[in-house]
């Protein structure tokens, strides 16, 4: 165990309270250190002074029928319900990858139409692996990024500079961001003022948080290289399935709850993969993440919701 | 579950579906006796590595939940995903080894090896 990044115990601690519904303060210079008192996510949008919110969804997984959730559209329509309940509309909404479960075009057909019913300006994703399974995500990109003429983009809203990568093309053990999409970002970022909140999203986790199953980015840290001059980072991934927090140095990095199934714990079973928990509970497994940025100072509040909460 | 689609893209879905079930018809209404079978369960391939006569198919059944690949690492075949209870079948006709993975989960690897038929 040694070698991994995060250690296990570490990790489970944080997963004792990062599914509760909890908001972490972050200033521009990088955590303030505790959580807040557990909040619903409808109290970050009131945070006095907050300009603007976004939310992240991730792992929707439409097509998936499995026994850890019979209901996977009924799941996403929750989803929707809870960010359109929101007493702020977000800036935009951020898909973090796996929006279908077999890169069907009926559930690439199927999941648009649900994304399309969320309330907000407007709407981004980057791809899962799940996504790009038959054609390299040929589909995925001419149905949710024609927009970008690669699979990488960015954006400026909500008061933040975003990034939206692929990592999930041609991989061998972890994520691939890989040398064009790494050279991009070099010069995007060198664009930017240090000032600038930098928002980073991509599916896979852009840290080793359990590089025995994959859940990591083989070429992250030249990444993270990048991103130091800035004042404020949050990395926002998904693709594991539950919400998992860690603070390296400015970067704060976060992964995101399913709206589909949970997975296990790293190491608590042989294999990941969906989750079957308790009839009744597996609401309190799913969730979205509201952030808030405050305008002027740049700070950045993530707040995760279950779809129990 | 029922959704209303639009006509095009509903003629779009079928034309896609209908092509590769077609293609995966005609493979499977050739499965042999002398098929050999691999599953793949627990994110594994159920054997690693099998030996086949040239000639032969080997034929991946998926029993995860959780889509796999059965994708060659030279590119020379892949299945491209196959949900819970799929099966994938491709022959073998040239002497040699094959390596392959899971393109979702490269950490998933097997081997055909393919002896000659003379």
């Amino acid at each position: 165990m040694s070698d991994k990044v995060i250690d296990r115990a570490a990790f489970l601690e944080c997963m004792a309270w990062c599914g509760t519904g909890v908001v972490y303060g972050l200033t521009g210079a990088g955590l303030v250190g505790k959580p807040f008192d557990i909040v619903s996510a409808a109290s970050a949008a009131e945070i006095p002074g907050a300009a603007a919110t976004f939310v992240q969804i991730s792992d929707t997984h439409i097509g998936f029928h499995g026994e850890a959730n019979g209901d996977v559209v009924g799941t996403l329509k929750a989803a929707i319900d809870k960010i359109n309940a929101l007493p702020r509309r977000p800036d935009f909404v951020m898909h973090t990858g796996d929006l279908s479960h077999l890169s069907k075009p009926e559930e690439f057909d199927t999941v648009k139409q649900l994304l399309g019913t969320i309330k907000t300006g407007s709407f981004f994703s980057v791809p899962g692996e799940h996504d790009v399974i038959n054609d390299q995500g040929k589909m995925y990109f001419s149905m949710f990024q024609a927009g970008s003429p690669t699979p990488w983009y960015s954006f400026d809203m909500a008061g933040v500079h975003a990034l939206a990568l692929t990592n999930v093309i041609n991989i061998t053990a972890g994520g691939i961001l890989g040398r064009d999409q790494l050279d991009w970002a070099k010069r995007d970022l060198a664009m930017q003022k240090p000032s600038t909140p930098i928002v980073v999203f991509a599916h896979i986790p852009l840290a080793a948080v359990y590089p025995d199953w994959g859940w990591t980015t083989d070429d992250y840290a030249e990444l993270l290289t990048y991103l130091q001059p800035f004042e404020s980072v949050t990395v926002l991934n998904g693709h594991i399935h539950q919400v998992f927090q860690k603070n390296d140095g400015k970067v704060q990095f976060y992964t995101a709850a399913s709206t589909a199934f949970p997975q296990p714990k790293p190491g608590s079973r042989p294999k990941p993969g969906p989750l079957t928990v308790p009839a009744g509970e597996l609401s309190s497994y799913l969730g979205i993440r509201n952030v808030t940025v405050h305008q002027g100072d740049g700070q950045i509040a993530v707040a995760d919701a279950t779809l129990a909460s | 579950m029922h959704f209303k689609i639009g006509s095009a893209a509903l003629a779009a879905a079928l034309f896609l579906i209908v092509g590769p079930a077609s293609a995966f018809a005609a493979q499977s209404s050739s499965s042999s006796s002398t098929d050999t079978h691999v599953s793949i369960d627990n994110y594994a391939f159920k054997a690693p590595t099998v030996t086949i006569p040239a000639g032969t198919a080997v034929v991946w059944t998926n029993k995860d939940d959780d889509p796999h690949t059965v994708t060659a690492d030279d590119g020379s075949f892949d299945s491209k995903g196959l949900g819970q209870g799929d099966t994938y079948r491709h022959v073998f006709t040239k002497p040699g080894t094959y390596p392959y993975h899971c393109s979702a989960h490269p950490y998933m690897k097997g081997t055909v090896i393919v002896q000659g038929g003379n």
